[in-house]
């Protein structure tokens, strides 16, 4: 501790190369912390998923139709408890750089599936009441500004009405509480009924049946005898948990954690480089400096740990920043908005603790063992 | 008085590409505790590199260094590390100071070295800077001080740890007269009043007139050696 005022005074020694250095490892490990955050937020999202929840799709793809007469058939099935339906809508507010993710649905049976979306039943009556009606989360409507009572217009690059537009307006008669939910819950449901009649085209067609059992255990049976329904049906099935099609939709995005573990991979690389050049550059510029110390009675090895704890100063510190910067976005309302109540695991701090130390020892190994070896007199004499 | 330096039949050379070149040839020299050498003589004369020796800097190429009892020429380089920072004391031409450290925090250096106490540091630095004049200095960094003001921070640096020996590269050889006339009398008077033992290296034959001692090294060799009355 009594070298520390020696090490920080070198450290600082050339302000401007140690600022610039600090804020690349700040930057560094700022898209350390978001992409490894990021990874890890999906995984924690992921593990509150329901077991007890499936997705049923069209086996050919998910944005194939199936029938509606499916809907009495699955419910039928022994151990199921409830079953919902989402047909695309696929709108946006005023312009397409304004996506809204809606859904038509029937919201009655929808929130028994979701048993954790906190809705109040008189919101469900008024649903039940209204067809133009619709629900909204909580952050959507604070997104917008929208109201109970408002009238909203939506537009849709898929579906046109039967007056010919593709011009929609729906009313506003609920509001529910998705932020329980976590990853990507949709903000905006229509009433299916209604969307049916209205459209020109696709009538009877649904895209997922949602469906709740009774026990966890039978998920897995019920999927299947659901799938068995439908075998060599117009429209075969494809049962899912809520985990499996979860993983399926995010491969879609590509291999999130291999990207992300790439771009870390060659960030940090990089980063090597750039912390010894800087080190190295700090060393030989005070060879002389160097030297004197070890005139007056301090060791190769001490000579060797102070390089090296510049180093560990210099990584240790700016990586600190920029994980903490990270945990801050963490608490952005756009992130929380993705994975919930999220904050940045410890497990990626520990990480990012544990890198920023191997990058100080690794690029400050080589300029340390130069002071090391530096010889008094041909050092003292410029040679 | 009783030797605190010997060196015996001393050669030291040194290669330079494919020539080995002696710079010394057995040298013999014996400083007495409490002397003021000024060690003189042209370029290339061997000076700077007796120095050396003396002050454990460097290693004989064959001979014996004896200074305050210890065969230096046999440490290994750890153990000589630990000796310098216990014996000796060293001033340089341009004053090597550390520029990002105060004054206050250059002296303090060479004791982070020991065990004392943080007070027992700053202690022992105050007085330093008081002895050299520069207490009123002590949070001034280098570049704040001027070549004769950071000459005097140095001597406090060589100073502080209380050294058997003070080490002197040239002390005055990048001073104007006036500054290098004052660091001259701060070394004598630490010679008379604390009794340190100095050997110092110079051009300056003024500043040579200090010493109680001056020997005078040409081509490798002792070639006159005069004691000066106090």
């Amino acid at each position: 501790m009594k070298y520390f005022g020696l090490v920080w005074a070198g450290l600082w020694r050339k302000k401007t190369r140690t600022v610039f250095t600090m804020i690349s490892i700040v930057i560094a490990f700022l898209l350390f912390g978001l992409l490894q955050g990021i990874n890890q937020g999906f995984s924690v999202a992921m593990s509150t998923l329901d077991v007890d929840r499936l997705y049923v799709s069209a086996r050919t793809s998910m944005t194939d139709g199936m029938p509606i007469s499916y809907l009495q058939r699955i419910r039928n099935v022994p151990g199921v408890r409830a079953v919902s339906l989402w047909a695309y809508f696929g709108g946006y507010y005023q312009n397409a750089r304004q996506p809204i993710p809606a859904f038509a649905t029937d919201a009655l049976e929808l929130f028994k599936v979701y048993k954790e979306i906190k809705i109040q039943p008189e919101y469900l009556d008024a649903m039940a009441r209204t067809r133009t009606g619709v629900l909204i989360s909580e952050a959507l409507a604070a997104q917008h500004g929208w109201k109970i009572g408002d009238r909203i217009p939506l537009g849709t690059s898929i579906w046109t009405n039967k007056s010919g537009s593709n011009a929609w307006e729906f009313d506003v008669v609920g509001t529910f509480d998705a932020s329980a939910y976590g990853m990507g819950f949709p903000s905006f449901y229509l009433n299916y009924s209604y969307f049916d009649e209205a459209r020109q085209f696709g009538t009877g067609q649904v895209h997922y049946y949602i469906v709740s059992v009774e026990d966890p255990k039978q998920a897995d049976r019920v999927s299947r005898d659901i799938d068995a329904l439908f075998t060599n049906a117009a429209v075969e099935t494809r049962t899912q948990t809520e985990f499996a099609l979860a993983q399926s939709q995010l491969k879609q995005l590509g291999d999130i954690n291999f990207i992300a573990n790439a771009i870390v991979g060659a960030v940090l690389f990089t980063l090597l480089f750039l912390t010894a050049n800087t080190m190295m550059q700090s060393v030989r510029e005070r060879t002389s400096e160097l030297a004197v110390l070890k005139t007056l009675g301090y060791s190769d090895t001490k000579v060797l740990v102070l390089v090296l704890t510049e180093s560990l100063l210099l990584c240790v510190f700016a990586a600190a920043l920029g994980i903490g910067l990270a945990a801050l976005v963490f608490e952005s309302p756009a992130l929380q908005k993705l994975f919930g109540n999220f904050s940045m695991p410890s497990l990626v701090a520990a990480m990012g603790a544990g890198i920023a130390v191997l990058v100080a020892l690794v690029s400050g190994l080589p300029p340390a063992w130069r002071a090391r070896q530096l010889n008094i007199v041909d050092a003292l004499a410029g040679r | 008085m009783t030797a605190l330096v010997t060196l015996r039949n001393v050669t030291k050379s040194y290669v330079r590409g494919k020539q080995k070149v002696e710079v010394l040839h057995g040298v013999d020299l014996a400083i007495e505790r409490g002397e003021f050498l000024a060690l003189m003589g042209p370029s290339g004369s061997g000076k700077t590199t007796l120095l050396n020796l003396v002050a454990g800097l460097d290693q004989p190429t064959s001979g014996e260094v004896l200074v305050a009892g210890d065969r230096i020429d046999q440490l290994s380089r750890g153990s000589l590390s630990d000796w310098r920072a216990r014996h000796i004391g060293f001033i340089f031409q341009f004053y090597n100071l550390l520029p990002v450290l105060t004054a206050e925090a250059n002296v303090e250096v060479p004791l982070l070295l020991t065990d004392l106490s943080r007070s027992e540091r700053r202690r022992r630095v105050q007085i330093a800077l008081e002895l050299v004049g520069l207490a009123d200095r002590a949070r001034h960094k280098p570049n704040e001080l001027s070549g004769g003001q950071q000459q005097r921070v140095a001597i406090a640096r060589a100073i502080v740890s209380d050294p058997t020996l003070l080490v002197c590269d040239e002390p005055t050889g990048d001073l104007d007269r006036q500054n290098a006339e004052e660091i001259m009398n701060l070394l004598q008077a630490l010679n008379r009043s604390q009794n340190k033992t100095i050997v110092m290296v110079t051009h300056d034959p003024k500043a040579a007139e200090y010493a109680s001692r001056e020997l005078h090294l040409d081509k490798g060799r002792l070639a006159n050696d005069s004691r000066r009355a106090a």
